[in-house]
């Protein structure tokens, strides 16, 4: 229990300590101080304010015996067996994770036929792949998934869970955390553990404008969900380790009341707008042909072509496909401009874009005042020496 | 049928700075709006109750001034708005939140269908629809793309999946998160506006629920505890690469593979 105790005869100065308060939640009631709904308990007013004018007040808790939670978990992200890459990323943190407090690595998967699946986990370096292999788990529907996970966890006791930031994961890590009662920090971009077992978490909030650092210092387990691409890949070894340890849960525990009745194949075509990594051709491409380079460079990256406005002119592209005041503007994660000069119409349809590289022969080319890593040189020999590098790499 | 719409009042901006030697929260004014996902959820509702002849009614929780964003939702043709508000739930993460939102729900009670946005412009969890389900022991979905059709009985939608999309049939009462786009929101009517203006606004705080046990709400219930906030390292510096052709597709090859596009 804790809770904020205003100490009106140590206010001096009302005014000040009411600006203090970055949520609004100081307010003035009949010349005395009080503090409203809109308190985020962020405690600034206690550091920052008068001394001994606000006093954080917390009682004693029970604490947990965090000894009884053991191992660090990862939930096998997949659909029909078709394992997410972001699982062996998060197989890389949770090992990372274990070393420091000797814990063991454990990989959770859910699912219907899936054994032979699984055994591809063990080459990554876990201790145990626990798996419910049920009929009634084909397909992934929340609440028996759900159920399947909190099984998982009233049998093991992990400490830590890592769930990958998917469409599957987001929907069942909050469902299993509100059951469990327990905490859970989405998209973390950095995690740390303590020698307690208490894991840090850090995240971006305010849309990225401020990091978050978070702990769940008396709830086992503690859930942490993390983004595809943000952390390290475990390395596949060519044999395997650890086991595999078949779980059981009762048919009538798996039941669910939404009901599939189709799954259509998606139309591929995204829009650029849509597209987490986008190559931009700009008027430095000297023939419509030499878009062939582009789009193959393109589909090895899992990128989209763009262009920049006199490409959409001549005919080249389809309006749907031009950045700037004029088309559309984007922020993928990864921005590739090959031979555009950047002319600011073009800058404010893409300057938010995650990481920006450039290539151009100007080195005076406006684009190397925005681009993050600019190349000053002849595309016509970069794109198609790095589409060989690329090749190259993927076949190995 | 019987609508829920969970909205949430957010700041208007996502500027927040962190002053580095204090490291107080420095905010660009006090402004503050309706959560721009909410719109589409409310939308979503509002379309089904013109369809269906139902009802819709918004909750929220927040401080005494989070009023404005249900006064908005009027305007828009919301039947009746519910706020949640105490100082016991300040504080509150998604566990916490999520938990307050479902005891105000029971409050409300009858309800078929609880809708609400992908995600709030401050928080950016996406997590409290699904832990609102959980707590009510309802079915939930998240990304619906679509609302194909409601039934007597269930609620047939589109589930918008990496590779494809799925559609379901889900039973009554249950909650979806929908998609930015499911639908144009239509923007606040001014004869709305003036007709509603003393629509009454139910308040419920922590003694109006059915768990009164403040160690559930706000901070005390909350597990998870922010220990530190501070602007994020600017790790994007200015690189202009000039050397021979060779080279630099190497240095390109290796700065796509450190940062995992290759």
């Amino acid at each position: 229990m804790a809770r904020l105790k205003v100490n009106n005869d140590k206010i001096h100065n009302k005014k000040e300590l009411i600006e203090i308060c970055p949520f609004d939640a100081i307010e003035e009631v009949n010349g005395k101080i009080e503090i409203n709904a809109a308190c985020r308990m962020c405690k600034i007013c206690v550091k920052q304010g008068p001394e001994g004018a606000i006093e954080y007040i917390e009682d004693e808790v029970e604490e947990i015996d965090k000894s009884k939670w053991n191992g660090i978990a990862v939930c096998v992200d997949h659909l029909d067996g078709e394992i997410h890459p972001v699982t062996y990323e998060l197989i890389g943190k949770a090992k990372e994770l274990a070393a420091v407090i000797d814990h063991p690595v454990y990989a959770l998967m859910i699912g219907s036929d899936i054994s032979d699946k699984a055994e591809e986990i063990l080459h990554y370096g876990v201790d145990k792949v626990f798996i419910y292999d049920k009929p009634e788990l084909k397909r992934f529907r929340i609440e028996p998934h759900a159920t399947a996970f909190v099984d998982f966890i009233e049998k093991i006791k992990p400490s830590s869970i890592l769930v990958g930031s998917t469409t599957i994961g987001r929907q069942l890590a909050p469902r299993v955390a509100a059951r469990m009662k327990t905490g859970l920090t989405a998209d973390c971009t950095v995690l740390k553990i303590k020698e307690n077992t208490d894991l840090v978490q850090i995240r971006p909030a305010f849309g990225g404008n401020i990091m978050a650092e978070i702990v769940t210092p008396n709830h086992r387990p503690q859930i942490a969900t993390v983004r595809y691409k943000i952390m390290d890949v475990a390395e596949r070894t060519d044999e395997k380790t650890g086991e595999i340890v078949s779980c059981h849960i009762d048919d009538e525990k798996l039941e669910t009341t939404v009901d599939i009745i189709e799954i259509a194949k998606k139309d591929k075509e995204k829009s650029i707008e849509e597209s987490d990594v986008l190559v931009v051709a700009g008027r430095g491409v000297k023939n419509e042909d030499d878009l062939k380079m582009l789009e193959e460079l393109a589909d090895l990256l899992g990128a989209q072509v763009a262009c920049t406005r006199p490409l959409c002119e001549a005919g080249w592209f389809k309006n749907t496909n031009q950045i700037g005041l004029s088309g559309r503007t984007v922020r993928p994660e990864l921005i590739i401009t090959c031979g555009v000069m950047g002319a600011v119409q073009f800058i404010a349809g893409m300057g938010q874009a995650g990481t920006i590289i450039s290539i151009n022969e100007d080195e005076n080319a406006p684009i190397f005042n925005t681009a993050h890593y600019g190349l000053v040189g002849d595309l016509y020999e970069i794109i198609p020496d790095l589409i060989e590098k690329i090749k190259l790499e993927k076949g190995a | 049928m019987n609508i829920i719409v969970c909205i949430k009042q957010v700041p208007s901006s996502n500027k927040v700075d962190v002053d580095p030697e204090t490291g107080v929260i420095l905010r660009d004014g006090a402004e503050s709006k309706m959560n721009p996902y909410d719109l589409y959820a409310l939308e979503s509702a509002l379309k089904l109750k013109e369809e269906k002849n139902g009802h819709v009614t918004v909750v929220t929780m927040g401080p005494p001034q989070a009023k404005a964003v249900i006064r908005e939702a009027y305007s828009m043709g919301v039947d009746h708005g519910v706020l949640l508000t105490d100082r016991k739930f300040g504080g509150a993460d998604v566990l916490a939140t999520s938990y307050a939102l479902s005891q105000g729900i029971e409050k409300i009670g009858n309800y078929d269908l609880i809708i609400c946005g992908k995600q709030t412009t401050d928080g950016d969890t996406a997590q409290v629809g699904p832990e609102i389900a959980e707590w009510l022991d309802i079915p939930s979905l998240s990304y619906v793309s679509e609302i194909l059709d409601a039934n007597e009985d269930h609620v047939q939608v589109e589930m918008d999946m990496p590779d494809d999309i799925e559609i379901s049939n889900i039973k009554y009462p249950c909650l979806l998160s929908v998609e930015k786009d499911i639908v144009m929101p239509r923007l606040p009517s001014y004869i709305l506006k003036k007709d509603t203006k003393d629509r009454e606004i139910e308040v419920l705080t922590l003694d109006d629920m059915n768990d009164r046990d403040e160690n559930n709400y706000g901070l005390n219930g909350s597990p998870t505890q922010v220990q530190r906030m501070f602007p994020p390292e600017s790790n994007l510096e200015q690189e202009i690469w000039n050397e021979d052709e060779e080279e630099l597709t190497v240095k390109l090859f290796d700065k796509l593979k450190e940062l995992k596009f290759v």
